[in-house]
């Protein structure tokens, strides 16, 4: 097994550059789905920036996450075009529908919820995105069904 | 490459491109641009894949990047021998097989979905694509590709006058591209509407062995999409851009500063890119010259103030994406001390058509100071929404209904520039669309987004979006952005929620100039805006909420309530099972009761009960 810590990978593909930190964590959170504390230190060692630091530098970007992801992704826009056809009432209904909050994961695991500032889809508003598919022209109804198929497919898949 | 090697290949391009009209193989494009396939492009692909495959018909399919309209999407294009390219709008995965139908086993051309024609002249009756009512009033330079080529084909850009541009800069010194791009009188297109010559000459003339070229694509602002479609759909054109600004500031790397929320556009770049190095337009000594430049991709990590310049710079040096102060401006000292040009996707986007066709024919666009044209994500509560381009100094009445086809409810509202910008309310639909009257009136051109409310929108529910948009994405350096905002935001939400007083609109107002004024960057210096616009031109919205607690609009969580109405219920049981909390109850064939304390007002029940024909329309939202 290889060893949890192990950014060796990542390594070779950049030059070890402060410059590099950014895209480094990039890449890490590419690998694992978030940003495991112990290849965080291993980053800080390789690219001689304190631990604190790089949680300075990933805690201020909005894409870095620091627990692990859920099975799947739940995005929904709230970028003006859609807050106004009614991003909303869509988070608000999906957030009592899997009982979770935006940045949690539901209790089994299985759904991320993210609300997401624009997913530059904004002529087709309310957007939103089930892992890396994007829906657009969504209402709560439309929002409801999709979270409906999502079970129904894990009830398949679960057979 | 030399430039006799590349003009070869361009020839032999346009003879390609030429060809597909005449091609005995059909193509069939289709609108792929992220907003293509969020309407389903994908499906409506492998539909016409299928169709094709089980009629054992032969066709090319190529995927395009977004033409616009995308009301209209999906869209595809169905172009036979020797006909002009035609256009079918809304075509969900169900409406391939009657189009190519008709077009494969009846030899027709089908009316179903018809959009228009891409011909010049009238086609049998059918009409011209950029007659329609949207595309019509648009002027298109930046987007003159877009929806139209194969994003990923270098030789459909070439074909279409690429990289001309950049070959005639190669025989120009850097100081007649300066002079060029001075007499078009092209300004930055993020926002600000800074000249772009005069920064380049600031670049130009600072002492360096290094200087260094960033494409501003960190499209942050919420309801905002034109660099990221024009990306997409002409990659190549931004790259040119790069070459051309490269060229004349003396640069020797370039970066492309682009949101991570747009892989569709980061692959496009990257096989670009490809396609460029492979023919020698990337890379040292390109065509054969003594420029050498590269560019390098660097992903956002989602900071909205990684727009503004300085704080881009910090983001790519990985640091915390924090503005400093300026002076120095970064054509003088930035990105590793060197100087430094950002420029918006856009501006980097228009500037092979400038050198191309030459700075008086971009200048005969547009007013006296603002010139040329300027591409918006005209979205909200519009009727044709999409991506357009338009001469400046068109108006905003002309834009939003000439274009837009108006709104549904009566209008509202119209915010320009994000959330730096401003809420201009009727009065000003006669405001020519320039840097300078919209800034006048409290708005900024911003990068190009127009959100156009209507009455179903509750304006100060408007503010405190922008507000709350800002409060999250302020970095935290200055005082009175981090602490400002967040105090606006609370009395926004008291006043939404009917609990304020008239003492707080003051409060609002003076801690709006407070911020205003206490700010370093453009975020602080400009985030009070929407809630100073539109407590100056929506007061009587705001008073509703705060004497009335009522919110006319209806939008307001806290002053608004759901109720049913028995006389009218059916009893169908389906609000029930629509409700998410379990707030409605009652019955098979009986008024259901809704229980206000656990409603959470998500529209659920409203939109079941009004959509579904059994259910009697019996639930109403009152304020």
């Amino acid at each position: 097994m290889i060893s949890r810590d192990d950014i060796s990978a990542i390594r070779h593909e950049f030059r070890g550059e402060r410059e590099d930190l950014i895209p480094v964590l990039q890449r890490l959170q590419e690998q694992d789905g978030y940003l495991r504390p112990d290849a965080i230190r291993s980053i800080s060692r390789w690219l001689k920036i304190s631990e604190n630091e790089i949680f300075g530098v990933a805690t201020f970007y909005a894409q870095f996450r620091f627990h692990p992801p859920g099975e799947h992704h739940i995005k929904i826009c709230l970028g003006t075009a859609c807050h106004v056809r009614g991003g909303q009432e869509i988070l608000a209904m999906t957030q009592a529908r899997l009982n979770v909050k935006p940045g949690e994961t539901t209790a089994d695991g299985k759904y991320d919820l993210e609300r997401v500032a624009c997913l530059g889809c904004c002529a087709l508003a309310p957007v939103v995105a089930f892992d890396d598919k994007f829906h657009s022209q969504m209402s709560v109804l439309k929002v409801q069904r999709l979270l409906e198929e999502g079970r129904s497919d894990q009830a398949t898949d679960s057979r | 490459m030399k430039p006799a090697a590349i003009e070869e290949r361009r020839r032999q391009a346009q003879a390609k491109w030429d060809a597909i009209r005449e091609s005995p193989v059909p193509y069939i494009y289709i609108g792929a641009g992220s907003c293509g396939l969020a309407a389903g492009a994908a499906d409506t692909q492998q539909a016409v894949e299928e169709y094709l495959s089980r009629h054992q018909f032969e066709a090319r399919i190529v995927p395009v990047g977004c033409i616009g309209p995308c009301y209209l999407e999906p869209l595809m294009d169905v172009q036979m021998p020797g006909r002009p390219r035609i256009s079918y709008s809304n075509i969900a995965a169900k409406d391939v097989e009657p189009v190519l139908q008709g077009f494969f086993e009846k030899g027709e051309i089908p009316k179903y979905h018809l959009a228009g024609h891409f011909g010049e002249s009238e086609f049998d009756g059918v009409p011209r694509f950029f007659d329609l009512p949207m595309l019509k009033p648009q002027v298109r330079i930046v987007l003159r590709n877009c929806g139209i080529i194969d994003p990923d084909d270098l030789d459909q850009y070439l074909a279409r006058d690429g990289y001309r541009g950049f070959e005639k800069c190669l025989t120009m010194s850097w100081q007649e591209v300066v002079d060029t791009v001075k007499r078009s009188g092209l300004r930055g297109r993020g926002g600000a509407g800074f000249p772009t010559w005069r920064k380049w000459a600031t670049c130009r003339e600072q002492q360096s062995d290094e200087r260094y070229l960033i494409c501003n694509a960190d499209e942050g602002d919420p309801g905002a999409f034109m660099n990221r479609s024009l990306i997409e759909g002409d990659p190549h054109a931004v790259l040119e851009g790069m070459l051309i600004a490269g060229y004349a500031i003396g640069a020797t790397h370039g970066y492309i500063y682009i949101r991570a929320e747009y892989p569709l556009a980061i692959k496009r770049l990257k096989k670009a890119m490809a396609q460029m190095r492979e023919v020698g337009l990337l890379g040292e000594k390109i065509l054969g010259s003594d420029f050498s430049f590269d560019i390098k991709i660097k992903e956002g990590a989602g900071a909205f103030v990684c727009g503004e310049e300085t704080a881009l710079i910090a983001s790519i040096e990985g640091k915390r994406g924090m503005p400093r102060t300026r002076p120095p401006f970064p054509a003088v000292a930035g990105l590793r001390g060197k100087p430094t040009i950002i420029n918006n996707t856009e501006t980097l986007g228009t500037l092979p058509n400038i050198i191309r066709n030459g700075a008086e024919w971009y200048a005969g666009y547009g007013t006296e100071t603002s010139k040329g044209t300027k591409t918006f994500s005209l979205v909200g509560k519009v009727r044709r929404t999409g991506l357009i381009e338009v001469p400046l100094g068109m108006t905003l009445r002309q834009v939003i209904y000439d274009i837009g086809g108006g709104t549904q409810k009566p209008f509202k509202a119209v915010q320009s520039g994000g959330p730096s910008g401003g809420c201009l309310s009727e009065e000003f639909l006669d405001l020519p669309i320039d840097y300078e009257h919209l800034a006048e009136a409290g708005a900024i051109m911003g990068s190009g987004g127009l959100i156009v409310v209507d009455a179903g929108t509750c304006i100060v529910d408007m503010a405190k979006y922008f507000m709350t948009f800002t409060q999250r994405e302020s970095c935290g350096k200055c005082v009175p952005c981090r602490v400002g905002t967040r105090h606006m935001v609370e009395i926004l939400e008291r006043v939404c929620d009917g609990k304020a007083d008239f003492s707080d609109l003051d409060k609002l107002e003076k801690l709006g100039r407070t911020v205003k004024n206490g700010s370093l960057c453009a975020l602080g210096s400009s985030a009070p805006n929407p809630a100073l616009t539109t407590l100056k031109y929506f007061r009587p919205e705001f008073i509703a909420h705060v004497k009335d607690h009522r919110c006319p609009a209806v939008t307001c969580k806290n002053l608004v309530v759901y109720r049913v109405i028995p006389s009218k219920c059916t009893g169908c049981q389906r609000c029930v099972k629509a409700c998410p909390t379990g707030a409605i109850s009652g019955p098979r064939s009986e008024p259901h009761n809704l229980d206000p304390t656990k409603c959470i007002k998500c529209r659920s029940c409203y939109e079941v009960c009004r959509f579904d024909a059994i259910a009697g329309d019996a639930i109403v939202i009152e304020s």
